[in-house]
């Protein structure tokens, strides 16, 4: 467990670095863009499972926090001139603002009562954001971005950095949330939250944390779209996509490992990239048709295909993995 | 200051649209209400029923006859997808839980995506002579397309309510959400009871899409909004009261219209979604509860 946090934090350090050295390769622009979309998703995805796959809450309002996390960042940079870092903090603290929101207005909702609600707080913001003349209302807003920081030439450039820096705080916040207390109290109220709470397990508290977290991790998401597409517009901030995206990428990834979702944004964003001059909308029906698929085929995801393929291969190895399978240190 | 007049207009559309909004959470208050099926799709099977009803107009047939014509093939479709629910879900284990509501979420987006591809993003639109026409009150007109809707919706409400309360059938669809084991020891199939009552539930949602199309234009991603509105219904009703769904939307479609009156059509969507929170934070259990 040591070791692996070790390498963990290398490849934190080293990832943003690599993301900083990109453009010096000789890739071009469009790859880039490539990436910084990737990233996003690995962002939502992995932020949707803390929740979705951890708690077992499902929330179709993955739009809702990451429009509230662009907006909340535009309304700093028009009413303050705030920098980026401002910009994505103050994201951050609404969507967990937002979250804990949420959490509260859900407290004994569960099932497909929490999702509808978790639809409605979308569309009731949505709503509150098209009557909103300030940042642009239904019309949306032409974003002027201020001159590019030094060391970056582009935007694009730079946001690519920032967004795999959100990546790798999220990995990290997944990463910890399961191999901690907090994950095993998680765990449990999904399985059994009657149970949960009968055993000591602090079930509310635990579910607003999480909602807390995830809500921040999917604002923070959002909070460089302003600068990254210099128009923002309701109705493409709030998109539903977000949610069918994240809800997809983290089943079709797996949803019991932290890794699990960053797998599956990474396998259905680039595709969805890649595909955009073919077909978007064949692209999507594949989405749609492979999270059937996996849902009922294979409910562990890719995950639970690479473990049970690791395991087919070195059956002598298996031994190891049960205990990492328990968690214990 | 608004006139009572207005108002009054205000309350008799929203009577007018609430029928039809509860004529489309008919088939939600049986396969979520009775059945306890996770369906977001419902609002997905509406606009493709409404999308079919399109189809075949252009072959010539009018609206309601179109509804008709496709009660059969969603009933089976309706059969077919419980099927699959029921082999890859309910029949592993007693709660689905995520899976099971991210495998109707996917239907929903398939049904969605498939519209749009196969239809494109333009509105479509129903042809018929009761389309367009109104006939006038006094002041006031009322448009015939409301009136249909509310003859079928009040009609197919009636029909649905003799048949869960006096059929044998009926009955056991009643009977198998609050206990499959007792529907077991009488010698009911629970299992194929479930199957017939979701197809049941597809085949009203037919007719649901009908007046969709009926009623308004549609579009692939309007079911987006019609998620809100079916859901605020049963729940407001209560689950599986499918009089109380006809109450509830009339509820809703007052409220509706007074705030488009007052507001502006563009705080309207929120209503339904907001009312809906509203339920399940003070009376969970709905108007009409079990």
């Amino acid at each position: 467990m040591k070791t692996n946090s070790i390498v963990f934090g290398i490849f934190a350090i080293a990832l943003p670095v690599v993301a900083y050295l990109l453009p010096a390769l000789g890739l071009n622009e469009y790859y880039l863009y490539v990436s910084y979309i990737v990233l996003q998703y690995v962002v939502l995805a992995t932020a949707w499972n803390v929740l979705g796959g951890y708690a077992g809450y499902v929330n179709f309002g993955t739009g809702a926090f990451f429009g509230v996390g662009a907006y909340a960042a535009l309304f700093l940079m028009l009413a303050f001139q705030a920098p980026l870092t401002v910009q994505i903090a103050g994201a951050a603290i609404t969507g967990a603002l937002l979250g804990v929101g949420v959490g509260l207005l859900t407290l004994r909702l569960k099932g497909i009562f929490f999702s509808i609600a978790t639809i409605a707080v979308a569309i009731v913001i949505e709503t509150f954001i098209l009557n909103w003349r300030f940042v642009g209302g239904a019309a949306g807003m032409q974003v002027i971005r201020p001159p590019v920081p030094l060391g970056f030439e582009t935007y694009t450039r730079l946001l690519l950095v920032v967004m795999m820096i959100l990546a790798v705080i999220s990995l990290a916040v997944a990463r910890y949330i399961q191999n901690s207390w907090l994950g095993r109290g998680l765990q449990a109220l999904r399985d059994a939250e009657v149970a949960a709470e009968c055993s000591g397990v602090p079930t509310l508290r635990l579910k607003l944390i999480a909602c807390a977290l995830s809500g921040g991790l999917m604002a923070m998401a959002g909070s460089t779209l302003p600068l990254y597409s210099s128009f923002i517009e309701p109705h493409s901030a709030f998109s539903l996509n977000y949610s069918v995206m994240a809800l997809s990428m983290a089943v079709i990834g797996g949803m019991s490992r932290w890794w699990g979702p960053a797998i599956g944004a990474i396998v259905i964003a680039a595709s969805q990239q890649f595909a955009v001059s073919a077909s978007p909308e064949k692209h999507l029906l594949i989405v749609g048709l492979s999270l059937i698929i996996f849902v009922v085929v294979a409910p562990s995801g890719l995950v639970g295909s690479i473990q049970w393929l690791r395991k087919w291969l070195s059956p002598a190895a298996s031994t190891g993995r049960q205990s990492e399978r328990l968690g214990k240190p | 200051m608004i006139s009572l007049d207005l108002v009054f207009e205000a309350i008799v559309f929203g009577v007018l649209v609430g029928c039809f909004y509860g004529a489309l959470s008919l088939g939600l208050s049986i396969s979520f209400g009775l059945l306890d099926v996770p369906h977001i799709a419902h609002a997905a099977f509406l606009v493709l029923a409404a999308y079919m009803v399109f189809l075949l107009g252009t072959y010539g047939f009018d609206p309601l006859v179109a509804g008709l014509i496709i009660i059969l093939p969603f009933f089976i479709f309706g059969v077919l997808v419980y099927r699959l629910y029921y082999e890859a879900f309910e029949k592993r284990g007693a709660d689905a839980g995520v899976r099971g509501i991210a495998f109707f979420f996917g239907i929903a987006f398939i049904v969605q995506v498939f519209l749009s591809m196969t239809f494109g993003l333009d509105q479509r639109t129903a042809t018929a002579t009761y389309i367009g026409n109104s006939f006038a009150i006094g002041e006031m007109r009322l448009p015939w397309r409301l009136i249909v809707a509310l003859l079928v919706a009040v009609g197919a409400t009636l029909i649905l309510k003799l048949y869960l309360s006096n059929t044998l059938q009926g009955r056991a669809i009643r009977a198998v959400a609050q206990d499959a084991w007792a529907l077991r020891i009488v010698g009911i199939n629970p299992v194929l009871t479930k199957q017939w009552a979701f197809g049941l539930a597809t085949a009203v949602a037919a007719i649901g899409g009908t007046l969709l199309i009926i009623v308004s234009p549609v579009e692939p991603s309007l079911d987006r909004i019609y998620i809100g509105r079916t859901f605020c219904v049963v729940v407001l009703a209560g689950l599986g009261s499918v009089t109380g769904a006809l109450v509830a939307g009339i509820i809703l479609g007052v409220i509706e219209s007074l705030v488009l009156t007052m507001f502006g059509a563009s705080w309207a969507p929120a209503v339904a979604y907001g009312l809906l929170l509203l339920v399940l934070g003070i009376r969970p259990q709905g108007l009409f509860g079990r």
